[in-house]
């Protein structure tokens, strides 16, 4: 079950803090199920975040990424009010994108 | 009547103009992902990993990448890892876990603006070295850490 991004983004002395938490199951596809058969892999591969319309922040995701992938990372700019996107994609080529505001 | 003829005219071409921008890559209908490192990320080893990033000769070990992870850690599907680097345009950030079935776990680019730093958690499958590579326009950068696992993340 996919459910949106949680998205904090804070202001303070010329510097935005932005903490994600993206829900997906990661699975690295070496877990086996119940029956013993192999749960394939499936995890989130590219994610990125925009502020205003311009990019901030790229990530490659593998398998070894923890489940409910969580990011924290830091950009010079941005003011409250401010609108992060986080868009990202998974190895089945589902899309998600999630809006936050910057406080 | 005629009125409505004329908006249904209008819209179909807009349509048709759309499609045509679409079609000649002029306006993408959604974000452009095309930048996952599938060899790099398929890379069993951590020289093929490090190969597949563009990675020659080993790179230099340079103190001046600040890794924040616990020394032992009891649950190897969540360990926290935190990297600062310190180094003049730092580009790209990649963490690596030696002895994981893929060595690659994650890349991080930083657009102009953005701080070379980063936090997030990976999966380790046994105790190993955990790996920071930084990419600059001076070339490739490199920290390790230690991190003893007591129970292996990964699900093999």
């Amino acid at each position: 079950m996919i459910k949106s991004s949680k998205i904090s983004a804070v202001h303070r002395n010329g510097m935005t803090e932005v903490r994600l938490l993206m829900s997906h199951d990661m699975e690295t596809g070496l877990r086996k199920d119940n029956a013993g058969s192999l749960i394939p892999a499936w995890h989130i591969t590219e994610v990125e975040v925009a502020c205003q319309g311009r990019s901030v922040f790229k990530a490659q995701f593998g398998s070894a990424v923890s489940k409910n992938p969580h990011l924290v990372f830091r950009f010079r700019g941005g003011a409250k009010g401010d609108v992060i996107s986080v868009s990202w994609i998974d190895n089945r080529g589902n899309t998600r994108r999630d809006e936050g505001t910057i406080s | 009547m005629n009125k409505q003829r004329r908006t249904v005219l209008k819209s179909g071409g807009t349509l048709g103009l759309v499609g045509l921008l679409v079609g000649l890559g002029l306006l993408t209908t959604q974000q452009a992902w095309a930048e996952w490192n599938k060899a790099a990320f398929d890379a069993q080893s951590l020289s093929d990993a490090l190969k597949s990033l563009g990675v020659v000769a080993v790179p230099a070990t340079s103190s001046d990448i600040l890794m924040t992870i616990p020394e032992v850690v009891e649950d190897g599907a969540l360990v926290p890892v935190a990297v600062e680097s310190r180094i003049d345009n730092t580009r790209m950030l990649s963490l690596l876990v030696e002895k994981n079935p893929n060595a690659l776990a994650a890349s991080f680019t930083f657009p102009e603006g953005t701080e070379p730093y980063l936090a997030t958690r990976l999966k380790m499958d046994q105790s190993c070295d955990v790996l920071a590579l930084v990419k600059t326009d001076g070339g490739f950068f490199m920290a390790r850490k230690m991190v003893i696992v007591i129970q292996g993340g990964c699900g093999g």
